[in-house]
């Protein structure tokens, strides 16, 4: 049975709007009535999430306004999805790779599960050149979104979670999903289950670590999703000298990195001592395009110790070997293409693309006397709207001018107030979208 | 042109980074290098453990690691209970270490199921097709639906479901059944039950012991606590004795089945239904060999009458199309399945897919569609032909060889009886004398013991010469 509790069990949780998913659902409910019902209970977890996922829910609401609205020109700069095409090169690769597949001497079987052994050393030579990470710490997997679900297995539920407010919301999503409740795990209060890092302009979009309660896990989005935030040298160092202190683990996602443009750190190993104390996660969606073909890998450096003493690196390959079946060998030939002198220079004409966009964007906003955070190291730029519900305003930039944006508070409380807007969009779409927004706020 | 092939791998066996933790962790990263660069130790083959032969290849803490930062991450005790390694990988890293030791041995695989023939050009020239056109604009997407491209979803519904009643709004496409089966053990959570057959495909166990829904494992019967084993063997046609099961919320069954190759008749899947209604349980059911069906067997759980409301499905293109390494598969979820609080089961699937996955690769969808087109299921057809002739030809092997000899009828799965034997050293034995990999039936289960698991995966003339090599080990 769905109830939708109030969020007191779950205080500082994501609130999401009420009029989401809960009436189809009891509709549906009412209909099966009278069928037979096993003896399965339902995963209490699964309950505890209350809603759909952020970006199903942002789906839905776009396919309801094209019903509504079937003539209207909908420009999405909601969900994160890339929009430039493949170069040729990297499409041509995978698409010889695929042609290869029907002959004996280029048809392969099952890949090792932890990625094949030429696109883990690229992988670990183009990112992680100056920071000593060797291809047998890289996992080439199906894509970021699947390996924080994957690292949740990996952990169990015992352990105490913080991610970021607002942060992408996979991350609290996954911890619920394995059994981490958001309650405080003791009477004393002194440690939750899933603890909340407050991020704002006040405090330079990083988190108050002297107030932070230990957690085992935390995760650190940098650049930053939603907020565009990217940490520097100073932050990161303080990050990995908590989590030290604390016996942490940073799960680091760096899946924007590729779109920082100042000499704010890539990776957090450019941080000494985050080799025993992080795990990256990182993918080629959003460095290569490739949201649909689906790679990404993480990295769990050997070093990176339980505290008995056991390598997380071993249970890793087994969740690894066990969860999951290696990456499509025609998406890792794709990934090794992505890696050579010529595709990479081919993806970073590709970023450079979306951050001018966001550069629009982010001038459109600026001009309008908005109050305008990121842009400028990833391809989201965050507004604020003072005093405001975001989703009210996210309801009217849709209702008004047909722009599909991602409302703050979906991302955690701390959104509330925010709007994200992604810079994935075609050239002629940004131009006009930012004509619209003029027109709507000026 | 196929210089991408050639870089990612030469064909070989697996290499898993767990293989090397018995050294210290600071050794050389020449140690995991190239697969054909195997490491020169070979002091990590351990030797079967009691007369059961499993072999240990947990590591133990590195003497380094003692002076090295810990975190206070207490490691997740479900990983603990976990005995060894992955079995599949473990048969590779036997393979490698047997390669070392005789360098210039012709090595035939029969151990991991893996397709070897490649993939017909109406598939291929379908994922060629699509990989140019992610370089156009008409022709570029991005994020897709998490549940599978529509068009391919109706064509699995059409192809396999028609007349059943399954719709491809109950199709969830994915990157194959070895993730299916965690992802539903993440939809079931820790404090449901789980019955098996034993012998079965090890990943519903290990996926069962991870999500921390199992006990300890004990060593004397050789089973995890928590967990029913079904036992099928020759005695009860393979097919559990219901009535001496205890209920369980969740029965992995798999059919026709790996290891053994028994295929469950009508009558038998009657009464694993009713047992699941009776009981209130669901039926998870893997039919990812069910295009190797010879006999007149049900191919889909959903041709008995009532599954619906009991059971998921969950199948594979692996073994039909040779997608091992292209990864693609589908868990069906009728609409119909609830749990005990009337909530249905394929929502909590959905928020699950849309959660902790992102979708099978597009690519892979689009080699999925050609597959089930009428050219791509007559040239997948002639494919999973010649497994079966492959299969024919090493069950006439055994069976001329005097040997109980099980499956290859409906499965591309030998089962070959060794009565009172240790199954890992009959593995042992044929891979040193004969230098045939096969698989240790332990390895599946306790009731797997005395048995071994030849695949029929490979090209003709390694099928032909292994069986040669059999006569000759066993005349």
């Amino acid at each position: 049975m769905i109830k939708f509790t109030p969020c007191s069990s779950l205080s500082g949780a994501i609130v999401l709007q009420p009029r989401m998913v809960q009436a189809s659902l009891s509709a549906q409910r009412d209909e099966v009535i009278g069928r037979h019902r096993t003896n399965v209970p339902r995963n209490v977890s699964m309950e505890k999430l209350q809603n759909g996922y952020l970006f199903t829910e942002i789906s839905r609401r776009k396919l309801q306004h094209v019903e509504k609205y079937p003539n209207a020109k909908l420009i999405s700069l909601g969900t994160g999805d890339t929009t430039e095409p493949l170069p040729d090169f990297i499409a041509s690769s995978m698409a010889e790779y695929a042609q290869a597949l029907s002959t004996p001497e280029g048809y392969r079987g099952y890949g090792p599960e932890q990625g094949y052994e030429a696109l883990r050393k690229a992988i670990a030579e183009t990112f992680y050149k100056d920071v000593l990470v060797k291809g047998t710490e890289v996992f080439v997997t199906d894509g970021s979104q699947c390996d924080i679900t994957r690292l949740q297995l990996l952990l169990g539920s015992g352990v105490t979670i913080a991610v970021q407010d607002p942060t992408f919301p996979a991350y609290r999503d996954s911890g619920v999903i394995v059994g981490r409740n958001g309650d405080f795990k003791d009477e004393a209060r002194k440690c939750r289950t899933i603890q909340y890092m407050n991020c704002s302009p006040q405090n330079n979009f990083f988190p108050d670590l002297k107030t932070t309660l230990r957690a085992d896990i935390i995760f650190f989005c940098s650049p930053n999703n939603p907020t565009g935030h990217a940490a520097t040298r100073k932050q990161l160092e303080e990050l990995v000298e908590f989590a030290r202190r604390n016996g942490s683990i940073i799960i680091y996602d760096s899946a924007y990195a590729s779109y920082i443009m100042d000499d704010s750190p890539r990776s957090i190993f450019e941080i000494p001592g985050a080799r025993e104390v992080a795990i990256e996660v990182s993918s080629f969606s959003k460095f290569a395009g490739f949201t649909g073909v689906r790679l990404g890998w993480t990295v769990v450096p050997e070093e990176l110790l339980y505290s008995n003493g056991f390598p997380v690196i071993s249970d890793f390959d087994r969740i690894v070997c066990t969860c999951f079946n290696g990456a499509s060998n025609i998406a890792q030939a794709g990934g090794l293409a992505c890696l050579t002198s010529e595709g990479l220079e081919a993806a970073t004409s590709l970023i450079h693309r979306y951050m001018e966009n966001a550069k629009m964007l982010v001038d459109t906003f600026t001009s309008l006397g908005l109050e305008v955070y990121g842009g400028a190291n990833a391809p989201y730029v965050w507004i604020r709207f003072p005093g405001r519900n975001s989703w009210d305003v996210f309801s009217e930039i849709l209702e008004k001018i047909h722009i599909i944006t991602v409302p703050g508070s979906g991302f955690g409380p701390g959104g509330e107030e925010y709007l994200r807007f992604s810079a994935y969009g075609n050239r002629k779409c940004i131009l006009e979208a930012s004509d619209r927004l003029e027109s709507l706020f000026s | 042109m196929a210089r991408f092939s050639q870089q990612l791998g030469p064909a070989g066996p697996k290499m898993s980074v767990i293989q090397n933790l018995s050294t210290p962790i600071s050794s050389s990263s020449s140690a995991f290098l190239a697969h054909s660069n195997f490491n020169t130790r070979t002091n990590y083959v351990s030797l079967p453990v009691k007369r059961i032969g499993i072999c240990k290849c947990v590591a133990a803490v590195p003497q380094e690691a003692q002076n090295a930062h810990k975190t206070k991450v207490s490691r997740n005790a479900n990983m603990g209970k976990l005995q060894a390694g992955y079995l599949f990988p473990e048969i590779a890293r036997r393979r490698s270490a047997h390669l070392l030791k005789y360098p210039d041995a012709q090595v035939i695989s029969l151990g991991i199921g893996d397709t070897t023939e490649p993939i017909p050009e109406a598939i291929t020239s379908a994922m060629e097709k699509r990989s140019r056109a992610l370089s156009t604009l008409e022709g570029y997407s991005g994020y897709g639906a998490e549940q599978g491209e529509k068009a391919l979803r109706t064509a699995i519904a059409s192809t396999f479901y028609s007349s059943i009643g399954i719709g491809e709004e109950d199709i969830f496409v994915s990157d194959g059944a070895k993730c299916d089966i965690s992802r539903l053990q993440v939809v079931f959570g820790a404090n449901v039950t789980m019955a098996v057959q034993d012998p079965s495909y090890p990943a519903y166990v290990d996926s069962s012991v991870i999500m921390g829904q199992t006990g300890q494992f004990r060593k004397d019967v050789q089973k995890f606590e928590s967990i029913e084993y079904m036992k099928c063997t020759p005695e009860n046609g393979f097919f559990p004795d219901l009535s001496s099961v205890c209920r369980t919320d969740v029965i992995f069954f798999c059919s026709p089945n790996n290891p053994t190759g028994a295929a469950a008749t009508r009558e038998q899947l009657t009464q694993l239904v009713k047992f699941a209604k009776d009981n209130g349980s669901i039926i998870v059911y893997d039919s990812a060999y069910a295009m190797y069906m010879s006999e007149d067997n049900p191919r889909s759980i959903f041709e008995i009458p009532g599954a619906k409301e009991v059971a998921i499905e969950t199948s594979s293109f692996s073994k039909y199309a040779g997608f091992t390494g292209v990864r693609l598969g589908w868990t069906v979820v009728p609409k119909e399945l609830l749990f005990s609080d009337g909530f249905p089961v394929a929502k909590d699937f959905n928020r699950i897919v849309c959660t902790c996955f992102n979708g099978a690769s597009n690519i892979a969808q689009a080699g999925g569609l050609a597959c089930l087109s009428p050219e791509g299921l007559k040239a997948m057809r002639e494919v999973i032909g010649f497994y079966k002739e492959n299969t024919n030809i090493i069950v006439e092997t055994f069976n001329s060889l005097g040997f109980n000899v099980y499956g290859g009828k409906n499965a591309p799965y030998v089962w070959v009886h060794f009565p009172g034997r240790s199954s890992w050293e009959v593995f042992g034995e044929i891979l040193e004398k004969t230098h045939v990999v096969t698989t240790p039936g332990s390895g599946f289960g306790p009731a797997g013991e005395g048995f071994v698991r030849v695949s029929a995966f490979g090209h003709r003339s390694n099928i032909l010469e292994a069986c040669k090599r059999f006569k000759q080990l066993y005349k």
